[in-house]
């Protein structure tokens, strides 16, 4: 039985799941509050879990880690900077074709009430036709490259990262929230998404305690905020992409990815099938940074998304996937574990040692967890 | 045994050897003299690497369990445990693939880790490895060493310029430079060379053994064999089946035992001498490939119609290649490896660049397109079982179910070309019919297929093929690693699908046995071209002679 459990779960994951069991039951005798601690490691699974889940579809197809992950970032801020620039635009355009062509519901009042909530979608909606044409040109390239797609990816995400450097500079945005204040044009650093949609999903459905518990003499504050509303939005991707895996064109691809001959043998269109999942990558990767900037309350852009692929790469990495064989699971229990780890080290370490090597640990773990998996890299 | 000067200089006594409880060598016996040639022939897979791997002490036969019985030096026992010791007892190795440095000299590459070194003071403080090279020496060595073959070929030639023939005489020229070598080692080593080379050669050959050293001549060109060597061995299925001097064989007598699993009679009868067979006429036309097929002669079009075919498959190239197969045939290729015979299926199939005109039941095939080939209800089993014939890492129902699923639409439901989703029970019911009509041993349709043995494996690969209900189905080396009783439960599958379906069959197989044993005709294919088409019928010899490149002399012998 136990044998059994150790066996499917994979040392690294018991490991690190008591690693961070054990900063779990530590930190009420440093000093760190837990409620608050636990309710952080949530909302960040909730944040990071759709761009964990940008990995699979490449995984799948033999694409190997998606390092190229920036890229359906950048599509992503583009979606959230334009729908920022457009939203009053969209939203008078809306109302126009509601009394146009008679649509009841679709009234001035109700896109108001609704605003924050039309824009996120109309972000979502703009990027995903952005991510699908870069993620072509991105899937026709990794095509030339098989057997080093991941450093590649690497470089792809680096160097379109710089390009966007210019590029934000340049874009003729006129928004007066967004652009630098003195020039009058070219995109801040940070935006903030405040009044646009701001914890859209967040607050949605969302559970809040309030309360004082004592334990051992000392009173802790118990101040819960469970975001339901993105959990339940990574439920529903999580589902869209379980779904996927098991269509005809889902089956190909983890064909594709098992044994590129064989499928090629059975009729598949090899190249054809890489390019599917790395544009489903590049959306999934552009809807994540939407979801991850409701809640964080920003867009960050410039050297923003530079570093984003990593954590991504390892959650996945952590939560018991291969280079060429990833599943939900692997993204739920990754994340989890990941983001928990990120948490809750400096926290607890910081209050023991009083000094802050929180970095560190943080640096230890995700990048030790890469190496790990990349050293795991076999192929029958 | 005790050592005297009479023992031959190299003696092999009971040799036999397992891999994991397949045999691949028993019981042989044999001895070599001092500037003797012996000539050693045998299929692909009879025997022979395996028998220089233990003369040598390669690795792989001590991690696999050692071998049986002993082997003699100069009538002492020895028992060679790495390469570096029979090198240095005097055995040489040339090489079917070339070990050679591309981008050294000749010179450089003859005298490798044998380089005439200058004495200096470095060397006298540190060790030989500072020593400088005397180039001259070096060059003098080499020129020595190659002139003793008798060509002529420049010392400072690179070999990454060399023709290939070139290539062959440096590694010959560096085993002769050692100075203890008294025993040679050829494997092949007159495939890559051109007539004239080959020629040249064998005089070199000759040379050498006048000074003494003794050479095991390994070919698939039994002429060649007759004409150099003194003794000639036949290694058949891991036995020693003929030791006789050469004189008493002709090459086709040659042939029939390489190949020939007749009768234990006619083998005993070849060591005393064989009546020649009557021939007839007709059998030259058969020979040379205008076959009829005597009793299947259908005036209809013929099921598969294969017209200058040319196929560019590594290794396996095929040059120009007509054929016709009639409906509800077995038809075989045969040949040895390396000469085009899996090329030709590969090639229909459009998993390599192909050209020429390929017709299915009267309508042309589009080639270098699988799925063409796929949806014209051809099906297909790879030579390459784990490379292309399996996904290991997958369950049985993906591996059995995934062509028809992709190329036929089965095992889905929901709306075409919209969402489909795949039908996991259906693909766990069909599964699950195979794996009880073709006996696959396995816990379930679940099980992972890089989880069974070769046998099981090959049995999948089948029901993958016999999933798509085809009309014409391509096998590749159905028997290929695969024990002896899954043998017979593959090939009598195929058979009776056969005779159930009406399912034209094409089998690409290198025992040639098993293809007179399955089909009604088989083709033999020589260097990317088809020699000749023969009934199954035809005494086992006339297909060794076509496979040993004796097409001309066959000719020739048929009309005195």
């Amino acid at each position: 039985m136990i044998k059994n459990f150790i066996k499917n779960a994979g040392w690294p994951r018991i490991i690190i799941g008591l690693f961070l069991l054990a900063l779990f039951i530590t930190a009420p005798f440093v000093g760190v509050n837990v409620f608050t601690s636990f309710n952080n490691t949530i909302v960040r699974f909730g944040m990071n879990g759709v761009m964990v889940l940008a990995m699979i579809p490449m995984v799948q197809a033999g694409c190997g880690l998606n390092f190229g992950l920036p890229l359906g970032i950048i599509a992503g801020l583009l979606g959230a900077t334009l729908s920022i620039e457009l939203n009053t635009e969209i939203l008078a355009k809306l109302a126009e074709l509601g009394i146009r062509y008679k649509i009841s519901w679709l009234t001035r009042e109700f896109l108001t009430a609704y605003r924050e909530p039309a824009g996120f979608a109309s972000a979502i909606l703009i990027a995903i036709p952005i991510a699908a044409v870069l993620g072509w040109l991105y899937g026709k390239l990794l095509n030339r490259v098989k057997g080093d797609e991941m450093m590649i990816a690497t470089y792809v995400g680096f160097s379109s990262v710089s390009f966007m450097c210019i590029a934000w500079l340049l874009l003729p945005y006129k928004h007066p929230t967004m652009v630098w204040g003195y020039a009058g044009r070219g995109l801040r650093t940070t935006i903030s998404v405040e009044g646009y949609w701001l914890h859209i999903l967040n607050d949605w459905l969302s559970l809040n305690f309030q309360d004082k518990i004592e334990i051992g003499g000392k009173i802790l504050d118990v101040n819960l905020s469970i975001p339901t509303g993105m959990l339940i939005f990574f439920a529903v991707m999580a589902f869209i992409v379980w779904i996927f895996m098991r269509t005809k064109t889902g089956t190909a691809m983890t064909a594709v990815g098992s044994n590129p001959e064989f499928a090629r043998a059975s009729g598949v269109n090899v190249d054809k099938m890489r390019t599917i999942s790395v544009m489903m990558s590049t959306i999934l990767g552009a809807i994540g940074i939407i979801v991850y900037e409701q809640s964080f309350g920003f867009i960050q852009l410039y050297m923003g998304p530079f570093y984003m692929a990593l954590p991504a790469v390892a959650s996945i990495l952590l939560g018991g996937a291969s280079v060429n064989k990833a599943t939900i699971l692997n993204v739920v229990v990754g994340t989890f574990l990941f983001q928990g780890i990120l948490t809750m080290t400096p926290t607890v370490f910081n209050s023991v040692f009083q000094t802050d090597m929180s970095e560190v640990i943080r640096l230890i773990v995700s990048n030790g967890m890469i190496l790990y998996a990349l050293t795991r890299k076999v192929r029958a | 045994m005790s050592a005297n000067n009479n023992a031959p200089l190299l003696q092999l006594e009971h040799i036999g050897k397992e891999y994991y409880g397949n045999r691949v060598l028993s019981d042989i016996s044999f001895s070599i003299e001092a500037g003797e040639i012996l000539g050693l022939v045998g299929e692909n897979g009879a025997g022979k690497s395996t028998l220089l791997n233990i003369l040598f002490g390669m690795p792989v036969i001590a991690s696999t369990g050692g071998y049986e019985g002993n082997l003699y030096l100069d009538g002492k026992p020895v028992h060679f445990t790495s390469p570096n010791q029979a090198l240095s007892a005097g055995l040489g190795m040339v090489h079917q693939e070339f070990s050679l440095i591309p981008g050294f000299t000749a010179t450089e590459n003859i005298l490798l880790n044998r380089e005439v070194l200058n004495g200096s003071l470095m060397s006298y403080v540190f060790s030989d490895r500072v020593s400088t090279l005397d180039r001259d020496a070096m060059r003098h060595r080499a020129e020595a060493a190659i002139n003793t073959l008798g060509v002529h070929i420049s010392p400072d030639m690179t070999v990454s310029e060399m023709p290939v023939g070139y290539k062959q005489f440096i590694e010959i020229a560096r085993e002769i430079d050692r100075k203890n070598t008294r025993l040679l080692f050829l494997d092949e080593p007159t495939a890559v060379l051109t007539e004239q080379e080959a020629e040249i050669l064998l005089i070199a050959l000759k040379k050498l053994s006048k000074q003494g050293i003794a050479i095991v001549f390994i070919s698939h060109r039994l002429s060649e064999v007759k004409e150099l060597c003194s003794r000639i061995l036949v290694l058949r299925d891991g036995t020693l089946v003929t030791d006789v001097p050469a004189k008493t064989l002709t090459t086709r007598e040659m042939a029939s035992l390489v190949v020939g699993r007749e009768s234990s009679k006619k083998e005993e009868a070849v060591e005393v001498e064989i009546p020649e067979q009557p021939v007839e006429e007709e059998n030259i036309n058969e020979t040379l490939g205008t076959t009829t097929l005597s009793k299947k002669k259908k005036k209809k079009k013929p099921a598969l119609k294969v017209e200058h075919l040319w196929v560019d498959m590594p290794g396996e190239t095929v040059r120009d290649v007509s054929f016709e197969v009639q409906k509800g045939e077995i038809f075989g290729i045969g040949g040895l490896s390396g000469h085009g015979k899996l090329g030709i299926p590969n090639g229909i199939m459009g998993l390599y660049p192909a050209g020429g005109k390929v017709k299915l039941f009267g309508k042309k095939l589009t080639l270098n397109k699988p799925r063409a080939a796929l949806s014209r209800k051809m099906a297909f089993v790879s030579e390459d079982r784990r490379g292309v014939g399996l996904l290991l890492d997958e369950p049985l129902d993906w591996n059995i179910t995934f062509t028809a699923m992709q190329t036929q639409g089965r095992f889905l439901f929901g709306i075409p070309y919209i969402f489909q989703m795949r039908n996991e029970l259906a693909m766990a019911k069909e599964t699950k019919k195979f794996i009880e009509s073709l006996s696959i041993k396995c816990t379930g349709p679940s099980q992972k297929a890089g989880e069974l043995s070769g046998g099981n494996q090959q049995k999948v690969c089948l029901a993958k093929a016999f999933v798509l209900r085809p009309d014409i189905l391509l096998i590749c080396e159905p028997t290929r690693g695969i024990d002896i009783g899954a043998k017979a439960l593959v090939l009598d599958t195929l058979k009776e699908y056969n005779r159930e379906n009406g399912t034209t069959i094409i089998i690409t197989s290198s025992e040639l046995e098993e293809l007179r044993s399955v089909c009604d005709r088989v083709a033999i294919v020589d260097d990317g071209e088809i020699v000749g088409i023969l009934p199954a019928s035809r005494p086992a010899e006339e297909f060794g002679m076509l496979m040993m490149g004796e097409k001309m002399r066959v000719a020739l012998e048929y009309t005195e």
